[in-house]
C-alpha cells in the first residue's frame, strides 16, 4: 500500500504545486465561469423585471401568480420553453438555422468580458480586479464583439428562408451598422477626453464628475443609438410583429427562440454598463457611502428600468425614418460634438 | 499625453499640385450642387483648376526635391509627366463637353472624378515609395473603373466596367503581393532604401524577392495594358464613352509608365539581370500581339485599342534600356502620344451622333471626299501613331530606340522596328477607306467648336514635335 | 507556445479560405470569409498587434462582410448558377495549367520558407502596436500615404454614389 500512499502524495504535490503556479489563470478561469453564469441568471430577473414594470406603466399588474410576485414565471416560461418542440422547417438550411442562436449568444456574453463593474481588491493575498480581462483597448473590443453579433440576426433571417426572416435580417444589418457609426463615434469623444481606451481607465478619469456633465450630448446620442444596437423599442424594426409576425425569428421555437431574446437581454446589460462606465462614472459613487460594486449595480439597473420604460412611452418609428434619423441627424451630431471636443482638447 | 510635432518632412510646396487639384476636384463637387442642369461653369473651373496644377507644379526649387520622409520627390520626370496628365485630363474635359450631352450623361461627378483621377496619376509618377505607388495606382484605376461604366443605360460601357474593374482588382492583387514580397525581402518601402538594401547585399537572388520583382511586372503590365495581360484592353477601350478611351488611353498609361519605371529604375536596378529578360518578353510579345491583333479589327476604337498594346510594347523598352535618356524618350514618347491619341479620338467623336456611333471603318470610306479637312488630320495622326516622319510618333520612337541602342539592345529595337513597318498595314486601312472608298452614305458631322479645337491642338502638337522638336526634347532634360 | 496556437489558427485561416472558393452557396462562402477574418485577427494577436486585430474584426469581419451578407440577402442568391462552367473542356485546360502553375508557386514558397532561418523573433517595446504607437507612425512617418489614402476613399465614394444613384441628373 506505501506505493499508493506516495503516489498520492506526490500527485498532491505536483496539484498544489501547478495550482500556485498558475494562481492567474485559475483566477481568470473562475472569473470567466461566475462571469457568464452571472450575465445569464440576470436574464429571467430581467424578463421578469421588464413584464412587471410594463404592467405597471400600462396600468396592469403584470404576471403574479407563479411565486412571490411572479417571480416564479421566467422559471416556468424557461422550463416551458426548454420542454417544447424544436421545429425546424425543411427548407431551412440546417447547419446555419442552428448556428445562429448560438452566436447571438456567445457574442453577447463574450463582450461583457471585458465590462468592469468595481474597483479591484485584495483576498487571499491575491489582487482580484472585478472584470474578465483588462485588454487595452477594451472599449474597441466590445464594439468588435457586437459588431459580430449581427451575424446572429443575418444568418438567422438568410437560413430560414422565409421572406420575414430576411426582411428582419435585412433591417437588423442596416440598423445596425447605421447606428455603430453614431454609437463609436460618439464613444470616440470619451476617449478623446480620457486619452485611454481601457475601460478601466475612463471610469479612473470620471472620479472628480461623471462624463455626462461633460458630454451631454454625446451621452444623449450613445444612448439613443445603444437602444438602437440592441434593437430595443423604439428602434425594434427588425422584429416588428405588426409588419414581420416576429422578424428575423419567425421560424425559430423552444429554446433557439429564447435565445434570441437572451442575446437580447444580455446586449441591454452591457450596453448598460458601457454608459454606466463611460458616462455615469462607473463605480464611483461621488460621496455616497456604498460600496463600488452597488455604485455599479445601482446605475446598470436604473438605465436597465429607462430601456424598458422607453418601451412603453414610445411607438415604433418608421422604417425609413429610422435610417434618415441614424444617417441625417445623429451622424452629424456625432461629427460635430466631436469637433467641438477635439477643439477643446487641443486649445 | 505629450503632444506630438510635426515632421519637419512635411512639404506641402512640393505637394502642390496635388493639393491644388484635388481642392478643384471638391470644389467642382460642391459647385455640382448649384450648377444645375448645365455642366458648363464645372467644365471650366475645372480647366482652369488643371491649369493651376500645370503651374504649382513648377512651384518648387531647386530640383531634385525630396519631401515626406523620400516618400515624395518632384524632379524633372514627375514635373513633366504632371504637365502631360493636366493636358491629357484637360483635352479629355474638351472632348467629353459635347459628347456627355449627346449621350445624356449629365452627371457633374464626372468631372470631379475625371479630376481625382488626375490627383492619382501626379501622386504615382511623384512617388518614391511603394505605399504611395500603389495608393496612386487605386486612385487611379478606381476612377477609371467608374468612368468606364459611365454610360449606366449602355450594356457594353457596364460590361467594360465589370470587367475592368474585375481583372483591374485582380491586378491590384498581384501589385500589392508582389510589393509585400519585396518589403519583406529588403525591409523597406522607399524605393532608394530597397536599392541601398540590393547594392549592399549585391544582388541577392532570393526567391521572394524574385518572386516580387515577377509580381510586379505582372501588375504594372496589367495597369499598362501589356501582353500578356491585355486581355480587358480591347473590350474596355470599345466599351468606354470615347472621350474616357482617350483619356485612359494617355494619362492613366502614362502614370503607371512612369511608376513603372521609376521601381525599376530606382529601387531594382542591381536586379537588372533578372528582370530584363522577362521584360523583353513582355515587350516583344506586346508589340507583336498588339500589332497583329490590330490588323483583324474592324472597329476603329478595338483597332486603336491593340495599337495602344503595341505602344505599350514601345515604351517598355524605355523601361528595359532605364538610362536618363530613355526617361527623357518616355517623357517625349508620352506627350506626342496624348497629341495625336486625343486628335484621333476627337474626330472619332465628331463622326459619331445621337444614337449612332460609327466606329465600323467602312464608315470612314469616302470622308476624304466630304471632308477633305478632316480625313487629312486623321490620316496624320494615324501616320504619326505609327511613326512615320516628319510628324512627332517618330522622333518620339526614334528617341526610345535609340536610347535603347545606346544601351546595346540591338535585337530588341529591331524587332520593334519591324513592328512599326506592321503597324503602318492597319493605320493605312483607315486611309484607304477614307481616301479610295465610295461614301456609303451621308457623313452627318456635327462640327462641334469644343471637339474641333481638340482636335487643332492635336494636329498642332503632332506636326510641331515632329518638325521642331527641340525645345521640347531640351525641357525633357535630354540635352 | 506560440507555434503551438499559430499552426492550428493559420492551417483553420487556409481550410476556410479554400471554403470560400469551394463552397456553392454565397451565403457559406461569405461565411468562410468571415472565419478567415477572424482568423487573420488570431494571427495579429500573435504577432503583438492587438490594436490591428481588432480593427481587422470591427471593419472586415464587422462592417465589410455585413454588408457583403446585406448583397447577398438583397440578391436573394441560392446558389451559384454557374454549375456548367467547370464542365467546358477549355475551361478544364485553363484549370490544369492556372493550378499547375500556383502549385509551382507554393511549392516554392514553402521552399524558401524552410530554407529560411528562423532565428528567434526581435524583441518589441512595450509600446508595440498600441493605439498611441500607430496614430503617431501614422501622423508622422506616414502622413502623406495617410492623407491619400482619404482621397482614394473619397474617389471610391463618389464612384459607388455615380454608379448605383437611381437617377442622376
Amino acid at each position: 500500500m506505501d506505493w499508493i500512499t506516495e503516489f498520492l502524495d506526490e500527485l498532491w504535490d505536483f496539484i498544489v504545486q501547478s495550482l500556485a503556479d498558475n494562481i492567474p489563470l485559475i483566477v481568470g478561469s473562475v472569473k470567466a465561469v461566475v462571469i457568464a453564469v452571472a450575465v445569464m441568471s440576470v436574464v429571467p430577473f430581467l424578463v421578469w423585471l421588464e413584464r412587471r414594470l410594463m404592467g405597471r406603466f400600462q396600468v396592469r399588474l403584470g404576471p403574479n401568480r407563479v411565486g412571490p410576485f411572479g417571480f416564479g414565471q421566467p422559471m416556468a416560461d424557461t422550463i416551458k420553453l426548454l420542454f417544447k418542440e424544436s421545429i425546424i422547417q425543411t427548407s431551412a438550411d440546417k447547419f446555419l438555422f442552428h448556428l445562429a442562436p448560438a452566436v447571438v449568444v456567445f457574442t453577447a456574453i463574450v463582450a461583457f468580458a471585458v465590462i468592469p463593474f468595481g474597483a479591484p481588491f485584495e483576498i487571499f493575498g491575491q489582487n482580484i480586479e472585478l472584470w474578465g480581462a483588462n485588454i487595452n483597448s477594451g472599449i474597441l473590443f466590445v464594439f468588435a464583439i457586437s459588431g459580430m453579433g449581427i451575424y446572429g440576426m443575418v444568418i438567422a433571417g438568410l437560413s430560414s428562408n422565409n421572406k420575414y426572416s430576411l426582411m428582419g435580417g435585412l433591417r437588423s444589418s442596416a440598423q445596425m451598422i447605421s447606428y455603430e457609426l453614431t454609437l463609436g463615434l460618439s464613444a470616440l469623444s470619451i476617449i478623446l477626453l480620457t486619452g485611454s481606451l481601457s475601460l478601466v481607465d475612463m471610469v479612473k478619469a470620471q472620479e472628480t464628475v461623471p462624463f455626462i456633465l461633460i458630454q451631454p450630448l454625446a451621452f444623449l446620442l450613445f444612448f439613443i443609438a445603444g437602444v438602437a444596437e440592441t434593437n430595443r423599442a423604439p428602434f425594434d424594426l427588425p422584429e416588428a410583429e405588426q409588419e414581420l409576425v416576429a422578424g428575423f425569428h419567425t421560424e425559430y421555437t423552444g429554446m433557439k427562440f429564447a435565445m434570441f431574446f437572451m442575446g437580447e437581454y444580455i446586449n441591454m446589460v452591457t450596453m448598460s454598463a458601457l454608459v454606466t462606465l463611460l458616462f455615469l462614472g462607473g463605480w464611483n459613487s461621488y460621496g455616497i457611502p456604498v460600496w463600488p460594486i452597488v455604485s455599479f449595480a445601482a446605475k446598470v439597473v436604473f438605465l436597465l428600468c429607462v430601456f424598458i420604460w422607453l418601451r412603453s412611452t414610445f411607438p415604433r418609428i418608421r422604417y425609413d425614418r429610422l435610417m434618415t434619423f441614424g444617417w441625417k441627424v445623429l451622424l452629424p451630431l456625432c461629427l460635430l460634438n466631436l469637433l467641438i471636443t477635439g477643439t477643446i482638447k487641443v486649445m | 499625453m505629450e503632444p506630438i510635432h510635426a515632421p519637419e518632412s512635411i512639404d506641402l510646396i512640393a505637394l502642390a499640385p496635388v493639393l491644388v487639384l484635388s481642392v478643384f476636384a471638391m470644389g467642382v463637387l460642391v459647385l455640382d450642387l448649384w450648377a444645375g442642369k448645365n455642366k458648363t461653369l464645372l467644365m471650366f473651373v475645372s480647366l482652369v483648376g488643371l491649369l493651376m496644377t500645370a503651374i504649382s507644379a513648377f512651384a518648387k526649387h531647386p530640383l531634385p526635391a525630396f519631401a515626406f520622409t523620400d516618400s515624395y520627390i518632384v524632379d524633372h520626370l514627375s514635373i513633366f509627366f504632371t504637365c502631360i496628365f493636366t493636358l491629357s485630363s484637360a483635352l479629355a474635359i474638351l472632348l467629353s463637353a459635347e459628347y456627355n450631352e449627346r449621350k445624356g450623361m449629365k452627371a457633374g461627378e464626372y468631372y470631379a472624378l475625371i479630376l481625382l483621377c488626375t490627383v492619382g496619376m501626379i501622386v504615382l509618377a511623384s512617388s518614391t515609395d511603394m505605399i504611395m505607388i500603389f495608393l496612386g495606382i487605386e486612385i487611379v484605376s478606381i476612377c477609371l473603373y467608374v468612368l468606364a461604366g459611365f454610360r449606366r443605360d449602355d450594356p457594353v460601357s457596364n460590361e467594360a466596367a465589370l470587367k475592368y474593374f474585375l481583372l483591374g482588382a485582380f491586378a491590384t492583387g498581384f501589385l500589392l503581393y508582389g510589393m509585400t514580397l519585396i518589403y519583406g525581402s529588403t525591409g523597406s518601402t522607399n524605393l532608394f532604401k530597397i536599392a541601398e538594401f540590393i547594392k549592399a547585399e549585391g544582388a541577392p537572388s532570393s526567391p521572394l524577392l524574385l518572386m516580387g520583382i515577377v509580381l510586379l511586372v505582372i501588375g504594372f503590365g496589367f495597369k499598362v495594358a501589356a501582353v500578356p495581360f491585355h486581355m480587358w484592353a480591347p473590350d474596355v477601350y470599345h466599351g468606354s464613352p470615347t472621350p474616357v478611351t482617350a483619356f485612359m488611353a494617355v494619362g492613366p498609361k502614362a502614370a503607371a509608365f512612369a511608376a513603372f519605371f521609376r521601381v525599376f529604375t530606382e529601387a531594382i536596378p542591381n536586379m537588372a539581370a533578372n528582370w530584363e529578360i522577362l521584360l523583353c518578353i513582355v515587350a516583344v510579345l506586346s508589340m507583336f500581339v498588339g500589332n497583329l491583333g490590330a490588323i483583324m479589327q474592324t472597329n476603329i476604337k478595338r483597332m486603336l485599342a491593340f495599337s495602344s498594346i503595341s505602344h505599350a510594347g514601345y515604351l517598355l523598352i524605355a523601361v528595359i534600356a532605364k538610362s536618363a535618356m530613355a526617361g527623357s524618350g518616355l517623357l517625349f514618347y508620352m506627350l506626342t502620344y496624348a497629341f495625336t491619341t486625343f486628335g484621333a479620338f476627337g474626330i472619332i467623336i465628331l463622326l459619331g451622333r445621337k444614337g449612332e456611333e460609327n466606329l465600323e471603318m467602312e464608315n470612314y470610306s469616302g470622308l476624304a471626299y466630304k471632308h477633305p479637312v478632316l480625313a487629312l488630320s486623321m490620316t496624320v495622326f494615324l501616320l504619326s501613331l505609327g511613326g512615320l516622319p516628319p510628324f512627332a510618333g517618330f522622333v518620339a520612337k526614334f528617341y526610345i530606340f535609340s536610347a535603347a541602342i545606346e544601351e546595346g539592345f540591338v535585337t530588341l529595337v529591331i524587332i520593334a522596328v519591324l513592328n512599326s513597318a506592321i503597324s503602318f498595314y492597319y493605320y493605312l486601312k483607315v486611309v484607304v477607306f477614307m481616301y479610295m472608298k465610295e461614301p456609303a452614305g451621308e457623313f452627318q458631322i456635327s462640327m462641334t467648336p469644343m471637339t474641333l479645337f481638340v482636335v487643332i491642338i492635336g494636329i498642332i502638337g503632332t506636326i510641331e514635335l515632329g518638325i521642331y522638336p527641340d525645345p521640347i526634347i531640351a525641357l525633357t532634360g535630354l540635352n | 507556445m506560440e507555434l503551438l496556437i499559430f499552426y492550428p489558427i493559420a492551417g483553420l485561416c487556409v481550410a476556410l479560405a479554400l471554403g470560400v472558393i469551394l463552397n456553392t452557396s454565397p451565403v457559406g462562402s461569405a461565411m468562410c470569409l468571415i472565419g478567415m477574418m477572424l482568423g487573420l485577427a488570431g494571427i495579429f494577436v500573435l504577432q503583438q498587434a492587438h490594436f490591428i486585430a481588432v480593427l481587422q474584426v470591427i471593419i472586415y469581419a464587422g462592417a465589410i462582410m455585413v454588408l457583403f451578407m446585406f448583397v447577398i440577402m438583397l440578391l436573394n442568391l441560392k446558389q451559384a448558377a454557374s454549375a456548367d462552367w467547370v464542365s467546358r473542356d477549355k475551361n478544364l485546360y485553363i484549370t490544369i495549367l492556372t493550378s499547375a502553375l500556383a502549385i509551382g508557386i507554393l511549392y516554392k514558397i514553402v521552399d524558401v520558407t524552410f530554407m529560411a532561418d528562423l532565428d528567434s523573433p526581435a524583441e518589441l517595446p512595450d509600446t508595440f502596436g498600441t493605439v498611441a504607437t500607430v496614430g503617431e507612425s501614422l501622423f508622422t512617418d506616414f502622413v502623406l500615404p495617410f492623407e491619400v489614402a482619404s482621397l482614394l476613399l473619397l474617389a471610391a465614394m463618389i464612384g459607388a454614389v455615380v454608379l448605383a444613384k437611381p437617377k442622376l441628373d
